[in-house]
């Protein structure tokens, strides 16, 4: 027999009340644990995320968050949009040249290359509004999905089945759309199946408009995977996605006369009315002029990491856009308003504990009385008043971390059963034992430390819930400690 | 083997006058010897044996177990010594009520820091025939049986004397012979000596060595300074 297990007996000894402390710990833990779990998992899908394919977002004015939190998470309410022909400007003249041919009127330098083609590698048009089910339709190019959505990981758009969507295709038209492995799952998807999206919100109206789904992706663990792509042409020539005619109107009559090769067959747009031709499977669809198309978002990569601050400045001195670095805004979201929560949420939870651990000096403290004679019999066998204090003090340690290991294995059990669900929203997989990401301990002190020591801060739960217990266990072990051996014999 | 010199005790009353319990000019025990001690209730007998024992310290004088003053010891120097030279058996609860008998007969050898000696252990509660026993808590056992059990753990460290304070006082007469006989057979057999605190004149009678304590102590023989 050694102290511990002496330490052990009385606590055992104690059954319920220990049991109770035990409990009231474990739940402490148990809460810490998983906010530390859901801090994890938002920073690492944060993280997973800002490792874009794309180092820039253009987009309307107004929030930078929202714009960012709209291309790059597909989240919050939507924002406006920029005209197509802001898009352009990032083509080369050919390109440029091509997208013109669908104007209504082009604009007298419709074959040069756009202003700021030459500092940038690409810059992909994403349409946003629309929602099917509970997810966002994204209308885009094809480009899409042959980007590298993952530049640290070097990672690209795998097919679980189908193909990606073509910008015009014999049998579908420009009615194409591949959908994200969540969409897919939970929409009951296959390739094949015809799928209309709603407008504006999750219970807008329905597009009379359907597209042919022909490809499902891999999951990808990135907001990605909660999008259901779509062929931008198609897109714009569902209802209400034209741009309304009023401007459109104004900008043609002082360019050139509508009308000729150029006018869509369904001008129906022009009078909001649904578009005739919709529900006949493949209509001689034209393209939507350039003049009435527009664009919520170009994810946009420089050329070179270093032109980027200065295409932004231009971008957004013009009054048309403006030009945002999404990691940045990532990251900003992620100071002003992730970390204080999580703060907050940790703090509260410490508190939790601390709750706990006085609940473990009264346990001990109560039993003090009744073991006074026990202890004076320890002594009596030759117990040190250190061993005798030593012993209440690993009785805390034991209730402490015994509650704490039982609350860890709880959390992680809860995290574990939640996972399939937070990796159908994140991308982000929580294994049983995975740990909360590490942090630098040394940052707790200082606002820059010199040396890094890096440990998951829920290894740093075994320090505190040992400081805690011998915080809470030095009184009644001070107790033992002071016992009067011959008096307390008497008794 | 046990010599007490010129001991003294006095506590101090809560009026700050002091309270004299001992004064001993010599109080001697051979080795095996087996004596009683025998005294009204007050007179300071349980306070001679704390002080023997190293529990409490005397004021002054001196307490010789084979040569070594335990006065001069410090307080954890004291406890290390009692640990391994001196056994102890209450007048009750002398058992911890969350361990086996046999656990309680080890207890001793692990405060010793000593080898932990589960054969002798058992081969102990054997002796005091509760073999038995072994795997039964304090709760479950009779105030006799945990007495016996207490002898056992009394000389699990193969002390050199074994400290009795009225071990027999919550025992019903029939069984009060039995665990004294226990006693004094296992001290003649493990050749401890024994200093055994009474009020029974049926157990006193059955020592050759009786001493009063208030004639051995001054300050119980003249109750009146
Ligand atoms: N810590 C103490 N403070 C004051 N008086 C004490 C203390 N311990 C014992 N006494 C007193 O010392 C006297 C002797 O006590 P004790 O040795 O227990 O007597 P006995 O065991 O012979 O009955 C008693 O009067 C008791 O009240
Ligand atoms: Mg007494």
């Amino acid at each position: 027999m050694n102290l511990f297990t002496i330490a052990w007996r009385s606590v055992k000894q104690r059954g319920v009340a220990s049991l109770l402390t035990t409990l009231s710990m474990a739940l402490g833990v148990m809460l810490v644990v998983t906010v530390l779990a859901i801090y994890g998992v938002v920073a690492e899908s944060f993280r997973n995320n800002s490792s874009l394919g794309y180092n820039m977002i253009v987009g309307a004015k107004g929030g930078k968050l929202q714009l960012t939190l709209n291309t790059v998470y597909y989240l919050s309410q939507p924002v406006e949009n920029i005209p197509y022909d802001f898009y352009l400007e990032f083509l080369s003249a050919d390109e440029r040249a091509a997208e013109y041919t669908a104007a209504l009127a082009p604009p007298a330098d419709a074959k040069d290359k756009g202003r700021y083609a030459d500092y940038v590698d690409f810059a992909i048009p994403v349409c946003l509004g629309d929602y099917f089910g509970r997810f966002r339709v994204v209308g885009t190019k094809p480009e899409m999905l042959e980007l590298v959505f993952d530049l640290e990981s070097k990672e690209t758009f795998e097919f679980a089945d189908g193909r990606n969507f073509h910008h015009h295709s014999k049998e579908h038209g420009y009615f194409e759309a591949v959908a994200g492995s969540v969409v897919a799952r939970e929409m009951g998807l296959k390739v094949g199946d015809m799928i209309a999206p709603s407008h504006g919100a999750a219970d807008g109206d329905v597009h009379a408009q359907k597209f042919c789904l022909v490809g499902i992706l891999k999951n990808t663990g990135t907001p990605y995977d909660r999008a259901l792509f779509v062929n931008m042409e198609g897109f714009y020539l569902m209802d209400d996605h034209a741009k309304p005619m009023a401007e459109e109107a104004e900008m043609s009559s002082d360019q050139s006369p509508p009308g000729g090769a150029q006018t869509v067959d369904d001008v129906a747009i022009e009078d909001d009315a649904p578009v005739p031709a919709a529900t006949e499977e493949h209509a001689p669809h034209r393209p939507l002029p350039v003049e009435q198309r527009e664009v919520t978002a170009l994810l946009v990569r420089t050329s070179n990491p270093l032109v980027a601050p200065g295409l932004q400045n231009t971008i957004n001195e013009g009054s048309q856009a403006q030009a945002v670095s999404p990691v940045m805004e990532i990251f900003k979201l992620f100071e002003i308003f992730v970390s204080p929560i999580q703060s907050v949420l940790l703090a509260i939870t410490g508190l939790v504990c601390l709750v706990s651990g006085v609940s473990i000096l009264v346990s001990i403290y109560n039993s003090m009385n009744d073991r006074k004679h026990e202890i004076a019999v320890m002594r009596a066998l030759g117990a040190s008043r250190v061993t005798v204090m030593t012993i209440i003090l690993l009785e805390s340690t034991l209730l402490s971390l015994g509650g704490g290991v039982l609350g860890w294995f709880i959390g992680h059990g809860m995290i574990a059963l939640a996972s399939p669900a937070i990796e159908d929203r994140t991308g982000v997989e929580m294994g049983f034992f995975a740990m909360a990401p590490p942090i630098n301990v040394l940052e707790l002190l200082t606002e820059s430390p010199i040396i890094n020591i890096s440990v998951s801060p829920e290894l740093l739960l075994v320090p505190a819930l040992v400081l805690l217990a011998i915080l809470v266990g030095i009184w009644p072990a001070m107790s033992a400690y002071k016992t009067d051996v011959a008096r307390s014999l008497g008794s | 083997m046990l010599l007490l010199e010129n001991v003294s005790k006095s506590y101090v009353e809560p009026d700050g006058s002091p309270l004299h319990i001992l004064r001993v000019p010599r109080f001697e025990v051979a080795a095996s010897e087996q004596m009683v001690l025998v005294g009204r209730s007050g007179c300071g007998k349980s306070t001679l044996l704390h002080i023997i024992s190293g529990i409490t310290r005397a004021d002054s004088g001196s307490v010789k177990v084979n040569g070594l003053d335990i006065c001069r010891l410090s307080e954890v120097g004291r406890d290390r010594f009692r640990a391994k030279n001196l056994g102890y058996v209450f007048q009750t609860f002398n058992l911890l009520p969350a361990f086996t008998a046999l656990e309680n007969v080890m207890l001793g050898m692990t405060f010793a820091r000593g080898m932990k000696d589960r054969a002798r252990a058992v081969q102990l509660l054997e002796r005091v025939g509760l073999a038995h026993r072994q795997q039964h808590k304090p709760a479950a056992m009779s105030v006799g049986e945990q007495q016996r059990v207490a002898v056992a753990r009394a000389l699990a460290n193969r002390p050199k004397l074994l400290l009795a304070d009225e071990p027999t006082a919550n025992i019903d007469p029939a069984n009060q012979d039995m665990i004294v006989e226990l006693i004094r057979e296992t001290c003649r057999e493990e050749e401890v000596a024994l200093v055994m605190v009474t009020h029974s004149k049926e157990v006193a009678d059955q020592f050759e060595r009786q001493d009063r304590l208030e004639e051995i102590n001054e300050v119980a023989k003249a109750p009146a300074s």
